[in-house]
């Protein structure tokens, strides 16, 4: 793993793709640092970051597209493959890696509250909680990216795709409030979403006999549940899927300076979750 | 040293490899023979876990490769068709980052990245990137690849595809350096290489080992066809007449050509040498004879017997009796390949 890590990192050095991304991150940070911070002299820099939030869409596509698209597509995946090391080892290797270079501007932003602490009032406390709720949520989106780059040979496909599905996070909150509140909405949505889940188990599994046994089981429930109980069901949808908002954490520190560990833990939870998905899906092509 | 058993592989409803088996003994080399698309690439890459088998298991000096990886894939080096290169580091970067991988120790990587280069004569090119390199030092940096950890086996999956024939003669002499101290298993659809470098031949077709063998074993196997051919000045009746007469001709072929020329092939019976025979029955007629030409079969006739079978029956050898025309043969073999 540790060989990984280093060739990752330095590769990352090497190749321009480190510099930019961390420069493109520092610039657009430093940008509304000047705009908030200093000609306007809001005291928080935290405020600063959430800007910065949507950089984060466009910047970490940029970093994790070549993942593993690129070894894919240049057959440099035969020689870690074939490799005495196992499949967890390299994926955590890669992630790390990637996770080490946007550890660097975020290693800037400290120095950021330090700048409005010598001209005046600041808080720290709540600054650098900020830091570590962007940083959190920024190795959240790199594990996302880094599956879908798993998924396919092409960067291109990689970098727009993680840009999508980051956009979606992004919106979440907003888009929850278009959700159903009545019960047979939320049914109708809960049957989709777990044919989704059938669906995937079929595919991982490729059993159908499971699946359909599942699918069954789930719809059966969900119907008794509404002709027993309709109440169970209204807004459960924006109820549940709200809660897995990311940048929920996030906003609360800035918003309300409150830190919410259950959302760190979500972080946390998404990380291991996408490195989960990626060793399954890599794992998964040597057998098809 | 590995055992392959039952090895099948299906990518959808196309079966790549159909139930392969056989074992690859300490110390010898072996080659993969087969026209493209005949599963070579698929089996090595199953030998060295790089993909998984549908059915099968494939054994690394009794470890399973799939209960086992990581002991069986430290046994092994890997250079697959296309080498696995980083072409954003140098020779000596990529080289030290795959001995990390194959953990080799720590006090020996810079030792042994010195060694590698220095037996597939990368010295010069050390510090330059990969990128820049020509395909001839490319293959090159993946053999020092292969080698690197120095594992009980090597497996070259097209060593020398694209080289020019001078880098191909120095290939070929490191495979042969290699298999003092190492089991090498390299695959190739030219036939001269494998007849040249290897000591066991495996012909695959269509997924499935149809022989296994030493060439020059493989190469008796179908010497039953063996043929002389004669060209003589005379009519066709003849020339048939002159040689109806020598003992040990037992089938005939001829057809007179336009200039007063008649061409023949005979089946000789129990290897017999009747060519001298034949040299003074002609002369003894004053029948002058033009050629005469004895004709073994090569590794390329019992390749293309045993790969032709199986998809044309025997029409292809009914409409080819020019087995004494080893040029037209080649280009043939070629053409299957492709």
């Amino acid at each position: 793993m540790k060989g990984i890590y280093k060739r990752e990192v330095k590769s990352y050095f090497c190749s321009m793709i480190g510099y930019v991304f961390i420069a493109f991150l520092v610039a657009f940070v430093g940008i509304y640092f000047m705009a908030y911070n200093l000609n306007m002299g809001y005291p928080y820099f935290s405020y600063t970051l959430s800007g910065g939030l949507f950089i984060l869409l466009i910047a970490v596509p940029v970093l994790t597209m070549k993942s593993f698209s690129e070894e894919r597509r240049s057959k440099t995946d035969q020689l870690l493959l074939t490799a005495p090391v196992t499949l967890g080892q390299i994926v955590w290797g890669k992630y790390l890696a990637m996770v080490t270079v946007f550890a660097v501007p975020n290693l800037i932003f400290c120095l950021f509250p330090l700048m409005i602490k010598a001209s005046g009032q600041a808080y720290l406390k709540v600054d650098y909680c900020a830091i570590l709720a962007y940083f959190l949520l920024g190795c959240a989106y790199i594990a996302v990216g880094m599956f879908l780059s798993s998924l396919t040979e092409s960067q291109i496909i990689a970098a727009i795709s993680t840009f999508g599905v980051l956009l979606v996070l992004y919106l979440w909150n907003g888009l929850m409030d278009f959700l159903p509140t009545n019960a047979g909405g939320n049914l109708a949505g809960v049957l989709l979403l777990w044919s989704l889940l059938a669906f995937g188990v079929y595919q991982m599994a490729q059993n159908w006999i499971l699946a359909v046994l599942l699918e069954a089981v789930g719809a059966a429930a969900g119907i008794a549940v509404y002709v027993l109980r309709p109440s169970w069901l209204e807004r459960l949808l924006p109820d549940v899927l709200g809660r897995l908002s990311l940048s929920n954490g996030f906003t609360s520190i800035i918003n309300e300076q409150l830190l919410d560990v259950g959302s760190l833990f979500l972080g946390v939870s998404f990380v291991v979750l996408f490195v989960f998905l990626t060793i399954q899906t890599i794992q998964r092509r040597r057998w098809s | 040293m590995i055992e392959v058993r039952d090895l099948v592989k299906r990518y959808g409803s196309h079966l790549a490899v159909d139930h392969l088996s056989f074992v690859v003994e300490k110390g010898q080399i072996y080659g993969f023979l087969g026209p493209n698309g005949a599963g070579k690439s698929t089996t090595m890459n199953i030998m060295t876990g790089y993909l998984g088998a549908t059915e099968g298991q494939v054994l690394v000096n009794g470890h399973d490769m799939l209960r086992e990886p990581e002991e069986a894939k430290r046994l092994i080096g890997y250079l697959p068709e296309i080498p696995p290169l980083y072409t954003d580091m140098t020779v000596r970067e990529y080289l030290a980052f795959a001995a990390e991988l194959k953990k080799v120790k720590r006090a020996e990587i810079s030792s042994q990245v010195e060694q590698v280069m220095d037996m597939v004569k990368l010295g010069d090119v050390q510090d330059r990137l990969i990128r820049n390199l020509s395909k001839g030092y490319k293959q090159r940096v993946g053999l020092a690849q292969a080698v690197l950890g120095f594992p009980e086996i090597i497996i070259l999956d097209e060593p020398t595809v694209g080289l020019d024939p001078k880098q191909i003669i120095e290939i070929r002499q490191l495979i042969r350096e290699l298999a003092k101290k190492h089991t090498v298993i390299l695959s190739s659809h030219i036939l001269a290489e494998v007849r040249e470098v290897c000591d066991h031949v495996m012909i695959i077709s269509k997924g499935r080992l149809v022989a296994s063998d030493t060439p020059d074993h493989l190469e008796r196997l179908i010497e039953g066809e063996e043929t002389l051919e004669l060209e003589a000045k005379g009519s066709r009746s003849q020339v048939e007449d002159i040689l109806r007469g020598i003992q040990g001709v037992r089938e005939l072929r001829s057809h007179e050509q336009g200039d007063g020329m008649t061409k023949v092939q005979i089946q000789v019976a129990d290897h017999r040498e009747i060519r001298e025979e034949i040299f003074y029955a002609f002369a003894e007629h004053k029948c002058p004879l033009y050629r005469i030409q004895m004709s073994k079969a090569t590794l390329e006739d019992v390749f293309l017997e045993l790969t032709q079978n199986e998809n044309e029956d025997n029409a292809a050898q009914e409409t080819d009796p020019g087995a004494g025309v080893p040029e037209d043969k080649e280009g043939e073999s070629h053409e299957g390949d492709l």
